[in-house]
């Protein structure tokens, strides 16, 4: 809250203006839930920062530039009470962040969150919804053959695997909370959606999951951002946030195309 | 006044033909020489070698990033497969080959036995040993970029399954065994330099050489020491492990059913996570390895050209030695969203904001020692100010990416690459560049005359326009980072979306372009700035002025008059020292400085009214 005061009264656009245009000096506009809060503590981080930074320096030169007036002494009061500060301002910064992490890390997505796949591939990202019966269809490695149109080896002898249909672009509705299902086939890929705030590395061998809930309707960049090749740079795909009745006709659209 | 211990400028000999002679005649010996002092010196021009490569690296990136099109002389065109081999090889030779082996193997080697009145290393054959192989270590990482599929380039952290699987892409076969095996050979020599450095430490002080009167340096090789032996153990094991999964078909990091590029591991049921657990227990400590030296060294320059006591001495001891213990603690805070249990981020991030107490005790210390003391702005003294201003900048950023919802959005972006390049990279070379100012005499004295002194205007040019440039390059990529732009990427323009316009992530990065020039200008004029220093280098060799033995007025055994003739004496020839007590011993009032050596049998009342200042309570 104080954070969010002081971001309208002293800081006009600085770092922080959400419903300003992309600019290199800003971070994106936030599209998430989640984020006002990550936003409003990495902003009060970044002021926290900033001020030891200037008086850590202030110190410093005011300590060189004034003449000398007494020999040092070891004064307990100048060796214990600023780090005892200190130590009492990282524990607070530490419980809001703890707090935060936990909402977000700590406990699974609602049993109603729209379920999604994300698989990450040198260097594309899949994104595989379950259809009407709500189930993923098993997959096998030996089985990806993506110029069949099978990139995550989709087992045709499964019967959830029937409706389950695949999408080049992560569409979403919004206000709805997304339980994502993170994979990697090959290699670690690095799911970042730098305006939902979200970043999960796709590790081979594990799923991860990974809960949020967008806000307002838009397209935003899914990029990769652990290295993964030659291809990283350009490991990306595109985020759709429908409103929802525009989702259910994709959606809609989608199921009845799928084989 | 003439401060009571002070030496007279030695008049230089003149030069002795017969003795050049000589010299050129035992010149093959010298180069394989078991003299601590040759060997530390053989590490600074190994370690003067791989940051002049690592720099020029680091501006080809820099200029294919905001100019992509550019073709590189000889070369062509940057591909993003060279940018990744530039990115590769930049932070493998930075972190290994200059900021662990300058300040420890080098500095160490050079200065660390006169410091605690040591005649020598404590095991000569294995130091020359130790340094060849680095050497070789070295040759190799260069080699693999002339090897088919060119150099690796999955990055110095070289995450499997990219680095475990040949058909993973460019630089993974070959290029990745030879980054390896130099990475392995470097492990070993470090270790085995360890071992050294703390055995010398352990079992070569002089006489009255108590473990309180250990100047901050050699706590900080020590520490260093310790941590390297511990870290580099690991990260041995781990690349034996990844060949074993290359070569031997073992699966500690693959997972079962990894399908790479069309080839298909069915093998075991490893985990690329286990290869990030080992590879970070010895990565963060190395970032530790690396500024721990210039940690004791800033804090011994801070006092000397202060004419002060270190502030809190014993606290400083303490605080080393906990950043040492907590900073082998804290390595799953570069795990954060890698697929660890969220429950450990948070064990790790409460490891990791605890090491930022120290680090402030540290900084505390520094201003304390420097407040109101009229320093005398020496070269040596403005990078040791520069180390505090860019140890603080670089630091205050630790916390933040400590938290694990912070990190959620900062990592692997430029946020993350501004923070360790402030804190590593540039503290670190500024204690570089301090300890090389500082003990420029000792480094230059030969039989034929004294040590020289580096250009004071030259040298203040140089510490001027690196700190302008350090802040300029590392300061706006902070913004890139906030923006959301991530770290190893080739190309940040041109990236398509459907139908021919822009993606969203084109436009995303994109945002970046402008800072991103003003940092690529900036990064060339940082780059340009050390020219200074290697033309005042050339300079001060040939004729830079004659130093007295104790030029700057020091109270550490290296600058004791019989300590430092170069080539050195036998070992017979070096005297017995004692030491009286701890360093950094000043006396002053308003008009005059004097200084007590630590080698100076002193009037026992002087002497009782320092020791009462430093252990009063108030």
């Amino acid at each position: 809250m104080i954070s969010s005061h002081l971001t309208s009264a002293c800081l006009p656009g600085l770092l922080l203006d959400r419903a300003a245009s992309r600019s290199p000096w800003l971070l994106p506009r936030d599209a998430s839930v989640h984020g006002l809060a990550l936003d409003d503590h990495l902003l009060i981080n970044l002021w926290i920062a900033l001020a030891l930074l200037a008086l850590a320096h202030l110190i410093l030169l005011i300590g060189l530039l004034t003449r000398r007036h007494s020999a040092p002494t070891r004064l307990w009061r100048i060796e214990y009470l600023p780090l005892a500060a200190l130590a009492l301002l990282f524990a607070v910064l530490t419980l809001k962040a703890e707090r935060l992490w936990a909402s977000s890390r700590y406990t699974g997505a609602s049993p109603t969150a729209l379920q999604v796949e994300v698989t990450g591939v040198q260097f594309a990202w899949y994104f595989r919804y379950p259809g009407p019966d709500a189930t993923f269809g098993l997959t096998q490695p030996k089985l990806v053959a993506p110029g069949e149109g099978n990139p995550l080896g989709l087992d045709p002898t499964d019967p959830h695997s029937t409706d389950d249909f695949i999408s080049s672009q992560l569409v979403l509705p919004a206000n709805r909370e997304v339980d994502l299902r993170l994979r990697a086939q090959d290699v670690i890929h690095g799911f970042s959606i730098p305006e939902m705030r979200l970043k999960q590395n796709a590790v081979p061998g594990q799923t991860i999951h990974l809960h949020f809930t967008p806000t307002t309707p838009g397209t935003y960049a899914i990029l990769c951002t652990q290295l993964c090749g030659l291809g990283h740079y350009r490991m990306n795909a595109t985020l759709l946030i429908l409103p929802r009745d525009q989702f259910a006709s994709w959606l809609a659209a989608k199921q009845k195309a799928a084989p | 006044m003439t401060p009571p211990f002070n030496t007279p400028p030695a008049q230089p000999q003149p030069a002795n033909t017969a003795g050049k002679k000589r010299r050129a005649a035992l010149f093959p010996l010298r180069l394989f020489s078991i003299d601590h002092r040759i060997i530390g010196i053989q590490y600074l021009v190994l370690a003067l070698i791989s940051v002049v490569i690592g720099t020029v690296l680091s501006l080809l990136m820099r200029i294919h990033l905001v100019w992509p099109d550019w073709h590189l002389p000889l070369h062509g065109p940057i591909l993003p497969e060279d940018y990744l081999a530039l990115v590769t090889i930049h932070g493998t030779i930075m972190l290994f080959f200059v900021l662990t082996t300058a300040p420890q193997a080098g500095f160490g080697n050079l200065i660390l036995p006169a410091q605690i009145g040591a005649r020598s290393m404590a095991f000569p054959t294995l130091n020359a040993t130790s340094f060849w192989l680095t050497a070789a270590a070295l040759l190799i990482l260069l080699s693999s970029t002339f090897v088919p599929g060119g150099a690796a380039i999955s990055g110095w952290t070289a995450y499997p399954p990219l680095s475990a699987v040949a058909s993973s892409g460019p630089g993974q076969a070959l290029g990745m065994d030879l980054w390896l095996t130099s990475i392995a050979l470097f492990a070993i020599a470090s270790t085995v330099s360890s071992i050294n450095t703390l055995t010398t430490i352990i079992r070569n002080r002089c006489n009255g050489m108590t473990w309180e009167r250990l100047p901050l340096t050699v706590w900080g090789w020590f520490t260093a020491a310790l941590l390297s032996i511990i870290a580099f153990s690991v990260l041995l094991a781990a690349i034996l492990l990844l060949l074993c999964d290359r070569h031997a078909g073992t699966s500690f990091f693959l997972p079962t059913g990894d399908l790479v590029n069309g080839v298909l591991h069915q093998g075991g049921n490893g985990s690329p996570l286990l290869w990030l657990h080992l590879f970070w227990f010895f990565g963060h400590p190395e970032v530790y390895i690396a500024i721990l030296p210039g940690m004791g060294l800033t804090s011994m320059l801070l006092a000397n050209f202060s004419h002060r006591r270190v502030f809190a001495y014993r606290t400083m001891i303490l605080t080393t030695l906990l950043i040492g213990l907590l900073g082998i603690l804290l390595w799953g805070h570069h795990m954060f969203v890698a697929g660890l249990n969220p429950f450990a981020s948070s064990a790790f991030s409460i490891s990791t904001m605890a090491i930022a107490l120290p680090a402030a005790a540290k900084v505390l210390s520094w201003l304390a020692t420097t407040w109101r003391s009229k320093p005398s702005y020496k070269t040596p003294m403005l990078f040791a100010l520069g180390f505090v201003s860019l140890f603080l900048t670089g630091g205050l950023t630790g916390p933040i990416l400590a938290q694990p919802i912070l990190d959620e959005y900062l990592h692997n972006t430029f946020f993350v690459v501004a923070h360790f390049h402030l804190i590593m990279a540039m503290a670190g070379i500024f204690g570089l560049y301090a300890a090389t100012y500082y003990w420029f005499p000792l480094l230059t004295a030969t039989s034929q005359h004294p040590g020289r002194l580096f250009s004071e205007p030259l040298g203040n040019l140089h510490f001027w326009c690196t700190l302008v440039g350090a802040y300029a390059v590392f300061l706006p990529m902070h913004l890139t980072g906030l923006a959301g732009e991530p770290r190893h990427y080739a190309q940040l323009t041109g990236i398509p979306g459907p139908g021919g316009s822009l993606s969203p992530a084109g436009a995303l990065l994109s945002n970046t372009l402008p800072l991103n020039r003003f940092i690529t200008y900036a990064a060339i004029f940082l780059a340009t700035a050390q020219l200074v220093f290697l033309f005042n280098l050339v300079r001060s060799l040939r004729k830079g002025d004659f130093a007295s033995s104790n030029p700057w007025q020091a109270t550490t055994l290296e600058w004791h008059p019989s300590m430092n003739p170069f080539p050195p004496p036998s070992a017979s020839d070096t005297p017995e020292m004692s030491v009286h007590r701890a360093p950094c011993h000043y006396q002053s009032n308003r008009s005059e400085v004097s200084f007590l050596p630590q080698w100076e049998p002193v009037p026992l009342a002087l002497d009782e009214i320092e020791d009462a200042t430093d252990t009063k309570p108030e």
